[in-house]
């Protein structure tokens, strides 16, 4: 079985040789592969240095557009089981486990990792919990199955939600809309709850009016994503 | 008043729903993607508030000097085009930037390939 890591990163040099080495500690099998997108600091050559795949897009494509890089790749390499762990330190890859044992026995298709579900020892800014819940809710609605967080880039997935992905990934903020179309086609989805840490270096990407495109985009997503057939049932 | 308020409110919010519903289908249809149509939402969301609710056009109207408050409704698409234009010129910018930055890439990789394969050929 082959096994692909996907780091997606954007000017994480301080943070993505620690994020390499835990996981080629943790997880000696799996292929790293660092997505580097458009990074302007060291963020290529210092992953390479750590031991890591690097792909390097041209410009700055957005998490969407590197994560689906990531995905591509790892179906080109025919791996069967991918993770997806942020550049930026705040996955703990010893929390990997978690997500692939669900996977392994053949239970679900996706797995996200969760910081609400668990342990309950993150706690986000208010404005951000009410987003994420308001969220969270509308997707629990649409997947019809208890989703408690939308924004997790933790996450791993079998053949199947590689091959989906591979094709069709939303472009910038993709984590909600994942979401829905994992359950638009048919696969099954598992939250499992994990122990986040806080970011190493550099804060969320999403603050001021970003937040209010984040909140206008993914509401506008979904709701026309409703009005779209539900595609055919994957092979 | 000497013009029907009353038949500009239907027109203009028929006008701006026609709009609205011709950018959800093109989105449905993936040929608008959502990022694209935010602010032709945003604009047409205004319009169908000033077209319903007329106390707020003429507030509007006469904190802008306008004397007849439907040409505020006017002035105020007007303005909206000018922002949405002026975001697609930014998008535009953005992209050409990145379509030579791609075309760069592929001309230095496809010398590079070929490079390569000259030097296969006087090696064989």
């Amino acid at each position: 079985m082959r096994k692909a890591a996907i780091v997606p990163a954007f000017n994480e040099a301080r943070s993505i040789a620690g994020v390499v080495a835990e996981l080629q500690a943790s997880h000696p099998e799996f292929e790293i592969v660092v997505v580097d997108d458009g990074s302007t600091d060291e963020t290529a050559a210092v992953a390479r240095r750590a031991g890591a795949e690097v792909v390097t897009l041209p410009f700055n494509l957005g998490i969407g557009g590197a994560v689906q890089t990531g995905i591509e790749w790892a179906r080109r390499r025919g791996c069967d089981l991918a993770v997806q762990v942020d550049g930026d330190g705040q996955h703990d890859p010893r929390e990997i486990e978690k997500l692939l044992q669900p996977i392994l026995a053949g239970q679900a298709d996706v797995t996200v990792g969760t910081r609400f579900a668990g342990d309950g020892t993150y706690r986000a800014p208010l404005a951000r919990r009410v987003g994420i819940g308001v969220f969270a809710r509308i997707v629990s609605l649409i997947v019809r199955q208890r989703v408690t967080d939308t924004t997790s880039g933790f996450r791993a997935m079998n053949a199947r939600a590689i091959e989906l992905f591979a094709d069709e990934y939303p472009f910038d903020y993709p984590e909600v809309e994942a979401t829905v179309l994992i359950f638009r086609h048919r696969l099954r989805l598992a939250e499992v709850p994990v122990v986040m840490r806080h970011r190493e270096q550099g804060r969320s990407s999403i603050t001021g009016l970003r937040s209010l495109y984040y909140m206008g985009k993914v509401s506008l997503a979904l709701f026309v994503g409703l009005l779209r057939p539900r595609p055919a049932l994957a092979k | 008043m000497t013009y029907s308020s009353g038949r500009l409110t239907f027109v203009a919010a028929f006008a701006v729903l026609v709009v609205l519903g011709v950018v959800i289908e093109l989105i449905r249809r993936r040929r608008l993607q959502e990022r694209y149509a935010l602010l032709w939402i945003v604009t047409g969301l205004v319009m169908l508030v000033l077209a319903v609710w007329r106390g707020a056009l003429y507030a509007l109207a006469d904190a802008a000097g306008v004397a007849y408050p439907p040409s505020a409704l006017y002035m105020v698409a007007g303005l909206f085009v000018l922002v949405v234009l002026l975001h697609y010129s930014t998008v535009l910018s953005r992209l050409s930037e990145q379509n030579k930055t791609l075309a760069q890439r592929l001309a230095l990789l496809e010398s590079g390939s070929k490079a390569a394969e000259d030097g296969d050929r006087r090696a064989a």
